[in-house]
């Protein structure tokens, strides 16, 4: 790509490496990106609607599908807000397994995007190592919930499975294993010069556009926002548990690792509260099939960000509107913002950062050379070879870092 | 990075068997109650079809074949394996099992009767 053209790139709707659709068209100039344009909704599924069809119990295994790894935050958030237009006080042994399983969720959601990082920056061994660590919480869930992804263990009243005492000591034994491998991730990330320097100023985010443009999540605190559901509106358990919201002030991707593996140490340590905490109890109250008339809304900390559902009921069985608000639709807009006067060779790692969903399907990019009319395919593939290559250019280079850690493991 | 920290991981996976195994000669034990495919058993079933009325996925269909005898269709191609409709029923007449190969070429195969046999024993069918 010659520095004296200028470009225009469309990517997405759907992309390979990123796992939820939105599109971006770029403009460019040489390697420079001019200016991003986010056009939203080539994925809509129609789930809102979807769910005024159904009843509300059908409604919370459908709502759990808006996301499969932010399944139990998107299914809490409806269902709290359910209980509040019903007024149901569930029980408390139900609280803290909804919490549990939380963060559970947030654990394995920040262990993923740790490897997708290190794969957007051609760092695979991370990938590997992050993903295989995930499997130890991903068998956990199914343990407790009865399924890997979509757990399902939420009813509207509490929560459908109980934990037992042996599955309670399987995730004080998991968690330590995780803590352990996650002090490692930390070592790497704070003493790594070759991930210091290829994050270190990418895609950054200062604390006022944070605030502008309403951030959510680690992308946020990242920017030094201290904003965290969990803290400011507690819900489910968190209320009377002690934790730290994570910040940094670093404004970039560097900062946002940071923050999401720091975060891991305080959701091991929310866990171990959880369980010694954890009182005895019915795991639900009866729930009645009509909700009265009403509208609620309720906010959950997801692992990407605050996710806001609103529900409005007519007294029958099924809402009469469900509005979902997920945390990349507010991320989103702060991406444009990163991408400005960077290299296209960032794009993956800072579209990766927000740790956005977006689905896997698109595997083209069709670059228009707006001077010469002229059209050229790039593949996903080519993109990030492009990358990695481009940055090897510049210095940095993970080949070494590949081979001396390749097949070491604990 | 420095090359003693990792020198003892090295040597740790250096003595460790692959981690990979040779599934499907060699099976995985999910721990805990996985939900898989759905059981039926005709004789509990009453008919209310409150399993139908909940399910999300519009997956099981429950027949009168006869004075109080009931069957089950169940569209395993359909159902999401959430048990919403073992919750429901008042009767225990439901019930999920661990079994979760389901995988079919055939799409016909993907949907299972769940009938009285002739001594009253359940029987499954492939239609
Ligand atoms: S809920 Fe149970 S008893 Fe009622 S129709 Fe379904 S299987 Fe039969
Ligand atoms: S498990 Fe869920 S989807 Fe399957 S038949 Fe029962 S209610 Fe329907």
């Amino acid at each position: 790509m010659h520095d004296s053209h200028k470009f225009k790139i469309p990517m997405g709707p759907q992309h390979p490496a990123l796992k939820e659709p939105e599109s971006f068209s770029i403009a460019l100039k040489g390697e420079k990106i001019l200016g991003v344009e986010i056009r939203l909704g080539y994925n809509h599924r129609g789930i809102e609607k979807a769910c005024e069809e159904r009843s509300y119990i059908q409604d919370i295994y459908l709502i759990e599908r808006v996301c499969g790894i932010c399944s139990h935050s998107h299914s809490t958030c409806f269902i709290q807000a359910v209980e509040e237009i019903a007024c149901l006080q569930i029980p408390e042994r139900a609280k803290y397994i909804r919490t549990l399983i939380g963060e559970l969720e947030r654990i394995h959601s920040h262990l993923l995007w740790l490897g997708v990082a290190g794969h957007e920056i051609g760092f695979d061994t991370l990938l590997m190592y992050t993903w295989r660590d995930r499997e130890v919480v991903m068998d956990l869930l199914a343990e407790l919930t009865g399924n890997r992804v979509n757990y399902a263990i939420n009813t509207i009243g509490g929560v459908r499975r109980d934990v037992s005492e042996q599955q309670a000591l399987d995730v004080l034994k998991a968690v330590d294993i995780l803590e352990e491998r996650t002090k490692y991730y930390i070592g790497i990330a704070t003493t790594e010069t070759s991930i210091i320097k290829r994050l270190l100023g990418v895609g950054v985010l200062s604390h006022e556009d944070a605030l502008r443009l309403d951030a959510v999540g680690p992308t946020a605190r990242a920017s030094g926002v201290t904003r965290d559901v969990r803290r400011d509106d507690p819900y489910a358990a968190y209320g009377s548990l002690s934790f730290d919201v994570i910040t940094d002030n670093h404004n970039d991707v560097y900062g946002r690792t940071l923050v999401r593996v720091k975060e891991l140490l305080e959701s091991f340590k929310i866990i171990r509260q959880v369980i010694k905490d954890m009182p005895a109890g019915p795991l639900s109250v009866k729930a009645p099939r009509k909700i009265p008339a009403g509208e609620a809304l309720s906010r959950y900390e997801a692992p990407r960000g605050e996710d806001m559902h609103y529900i409005k009921s007519n007294g029958t069985e099924k809402p009469e509107r469900v509005k979902v608000r997920a945390p990349t639709l507010a991320n989103v807009q702060a991406v444009k913002h990163m991408l400005k006067d960077r290299y296209l060779a960032d794009m993956p790692i800072v579209i990766a950062a927000i740790d956005p969903c977006f689905s896997c399907t698109d595997r083209l990019i069709s670059v228009d050379y707006l001077d010469t009319n002229r059209k050229q395919i790039i593949k996903w593939q080519d993109l990030h070879a492009y990358s990695i290559a481009w940055h090897r250019r510049h210095g940095i280079d993970f080949t070494k870092l590949n081979k001396e850690t390749r097949g070491a493991g604990f | 990075m420095k090359p003693g920290r990792m020198m003892h991981q090295v040597l740790h996976s250096l003595f460790k068997k692959p981690a990979t195994n040779l599934y499907p000669y060699e099976k995985l034990e999910m721990a805990g109650k996985i939900r898989g495919k759905l059981k039926f058993y005709p004789q509990k079933c009453i008919g209310c079809k409150l399993c139908m009325r909940d399910c999300p996925s519009g997956a099981i269909t429950i027949k009168k074949t006869g004075e109080k005898q009931f069957e089950a269709e169940i569209d395993l191609g359909k159902c999401i394996y959430c048990a919403q409709c073992v919750d429901v029923c008042p009767k225990g007449a439901l019930e999920f099992t661990q079994d979760i190969e389901l995988a079919e070429l055939d799409g016909a195969k993907l949907k299972v009767v769940f009938r009285n046999g002739p001594q009253d024993s359940p029987q499954e069918k492939t239609s």
